[in-house]
């Protein structure tokens, strides 16, 4: 993972060298949270089973099991480089792009789909599991062709149709009344939090039913990541959020599930209010209260 | 506080070797500034004799619109007469008398050079297009698609030796391949071809380095709305690349424009009378010669006996060339400020 930490734990001293050694001490998988929440009836759309992921010879992920619900936010947490975002990039497959990189084994499915088959088209999972990135990656074009490009992509012509979709898209994104007079400006002109919520409403205009987000709000100040937050918050009853984010209050606010992740393991998976206020493990509760990370 | 002891005070040796550095760096940029002004005012000055006149308009149109001629020169009542070819053969029309009179000529000393003009166009606008197109879709393969490897690691050392290879090396290729090979003679086409491979690596390296400079972000954004490879690259990775490509293709014209080595042997006439666009059949547009610039120097400079008048020639000939390479250049650079305008990142 390449992910700059918040600058809150990088400040910190090292890790303690306790870290490792809780690792230790920690099972490495928990199939009894995933089977837990199909028995509780919960709507699971994304299931991860028993998955591991190498890049090259290193193993970034070990054995991850768990299900994600629809629409409902699920929050990816854990210190950098314990495998969160590679588990992010798996769902629509992102980490295809990546030289060396494979599924060693498990499998991933979507509406019990295994994305991972061969006859899998790629292109038609990501118009479905739509993706914002860390760094907001608006095109160099105006913000109207910013939001038409994955339309256009598909073939729509039809400039009604697409002036519709882009006020669409663009209040869904609550971004429509600070930009509906220059939809023809460059959407680099935009300040850092609007570029991003230019980025989800350029991700929500195909109509995914899932969201990615690799930590949207890293390179944000704390007013525009209040906003991003908000609008999360909106889309939650229409889309299924999966949100990877290295800062807790963050993951607190605005998730309703939480799966706390170390050295490439799950650790502990559970509705958001659980891990941050009763935590089952250790490792888990020392993360969130800030002892370590 | 005392001046000579504060704690800030700078010791006179580090003060001098600084400003050394300063002066030694300072005098290479003079030293190359003075190099170049030297050739080009030599050039202009020189030049512009031929190229301008006094009385309007002004600009030697003969020179630029016509066609090499011999010039003569004689006595004719007195009066010491300089006259083309053509003119000349008028005049002995004219005046019965002067057919025996004692001349002296010049080759290629009267006249112009429109048909170099003509050529020296014809073959970087073609060459530059072949080169573009090659060199652009192999930078595309390397950078987008290939994974690196040996291979790919092998191909790139190859590109970069073929940068290293003498321009006469490849015309003498072109010679075999196109000219003797594909049996296309001295032509366009294999003149195109010859050049186009020639300035390859300029392109392929710099369109690479291009392609590189585009950020991962607007790919991975691109392909995670669904976007198939292909349409990344052409939507949204080559149009951002295209003012770095450019950039390097103008390096490229200029040498292309300016190189002897391999047109002599692959497409360049000394003299020819028909203009590239007198052919019967379209088709043979591609498979003549053309008179072009550089070489047209060189003939005049080496390969006839030297005196004023073919200096003339020579300056005249180097003005005009060096005009349209800057010409061709400036307009590369303008296209190249408007897709920079147009995709800001």
């Amino acid at each position: 993972m390449v992910n700059a930490a918040p600058a809150t734990m990088e400040t910190r001293p090292p890790a303690p060298p306790s870290a490792p050694a809780l690792a230790a001490k920690v099972s490495p998988r928990f199939p009894a949270v995933a089977a837990a929440a199909a028995s509780e009836g919960r709507n699971v759309i994304v299931d991860i089973d028993d998955v591991d992921f190498f890049y090259g010879a290193t193993q970034a992920l070990h054995d991850i099991t768990l299900g994600i619900e629809a629409k409902k936010v699920t929050a990816l947490i854990g210190p950098s480089g314990c495998g969160k975002s590679t588990l992010l990039r798996c769902l629509n497959r992102m980490n295809d792009l990546i030289d060396g990189t494979r599924l060693g084994g498990g499998t991933i499915k979507i509406h019990g789909v295994d994305i991972y088959q061969p006859d899998v088209d790629v292109i038609e999972l990501r118009k479905r599991v739509g993706m914002v990135f860390q760094k907001s990656n608006p095109f160099p074009k105006s913000i109207y062709e910013n939001i038409t490009y994955g339309l256009r992509l598909q073939g729509l012509k039809d400039r009604r149709k697409l002036d519709e979709i882009v006020e669409r898209s663009l209040r869904g994104a609550a971004l429509w009344d600070e930009v509906k007079d220059r939809l023809q400006a460059s959407g680099l002109g935009l300040s850092g939090g609007q570029q991003q919520r230019l980025c989800i409403a350029r991700a929500i205009a195909v109509e995914p039913e899932i969201i990615l987000m690799d930590e949207p709000c890293s390179a944000l100040d704390p007013v525009a990541t209040a906003k991003v937050e908000e609008l999360i918050q909106q889309l939650r009853s229409r889309y299924t959020i999966v949100i990877v984010t290295h800062n807790m209050q963050q993951a607190a606010r605005c998730s309703d599930r939480t799966a706390f992740f170390y050295l490439g393991k799950l650790i502990e998976y559970a509705d958001t209010r659980e891990i941050f206020t009763n935590p089952a493990h250790a490792q888990t509760e020392a993360y969130v209260s800030g002892r370590f990370g | 506080m005392n001046a000579a002891t504060h704690v800030f005070r700078s010791t006179a040796g580090a003060r001098r070797g600084e400003r050394a550095i300063f002066w030694l760096f300072r005098a290479a940029t003079w030293f190359v500034l003075l190099c170049g002004a030297a050739v080009f005012l030599n050039i202009f000055v020189k030049g512009s004799r031929t190229v301008f006149k006094a009385e309007a308009p002004f600009i030697n149109t003969t020179f630029l619109t016509e066609a090499p001629e011999s010039l003569y020169i004689f006595e004719w009542e007195g009066k010491k007469r300089e006259m083309g070819d053509r003119e000349f053969r008028a005049f002995k029309e004219q005046n019965p008398a002067a057919a025996h009179v004692a001349t002296e000529s010049y080759v290629y000393s009267a006249g112009g050079i429109w048909p170099c003009i003509v050529g020296t166009v014809l073959l970087v606008v073609g060459s530059m297009t072949i080169a573009l197109c090659l060199g652009v879709s192999a930078a595309i393969y390397l950078n987008e698609y290939a994974r690196d490897g040996a291979f790919i690691r092998f191909v790139r050392l190859a590109i970069l030796n073929l940068a290293g290879v003498p321009s006469i090396v490849f015309g003498l290729f072109g010679f075999g391949m196109f000219v003797i090979f594909f049996g296309w003679n001295v032509s366009l086409l294999a003149g195109w071809f010859t050049l186009a491979f020639m300035v390859l690596p300029v392109v392929i390296t710099a369109s690479e380095e291009s392609l590189k400079a585009v950020p991962k972000g607007f790919r991975e954004g691109s392909l995670a709305l669904g976007a198939t490879k292909w349409q990344t690259i052409r939507k949204n990775v080559l149009p951002y690349a295209l003012p770095g490509i450019l950039t390097s293709s103008i390096l490229g014209i200029a040498r292309v424009a300016g190189e002897t080595a391999p047109i002599m042997f692959t497409a360049a006439y000394v003299v020819r009378d028909k203009l590239p666009w007198d052919v019967d059949r379209l088709g043979d547009f591609f498979f003549q010669g053309v008179m072009a610039l550089p070489y047209h120097i060189y003939v005049v400079s080496s390969k006839i006996p030297q005196n004023d008048y073919t200096e003339r020639v020579q300056y005249g000939t180097a003005f005009v060339f060096l005009f349209i390479v800057a010409l061709i250049a400036t307009s590369s650079i303008l296209l190249r400020n408007h897709l920079r305008n147009r995709y800001k990142w």
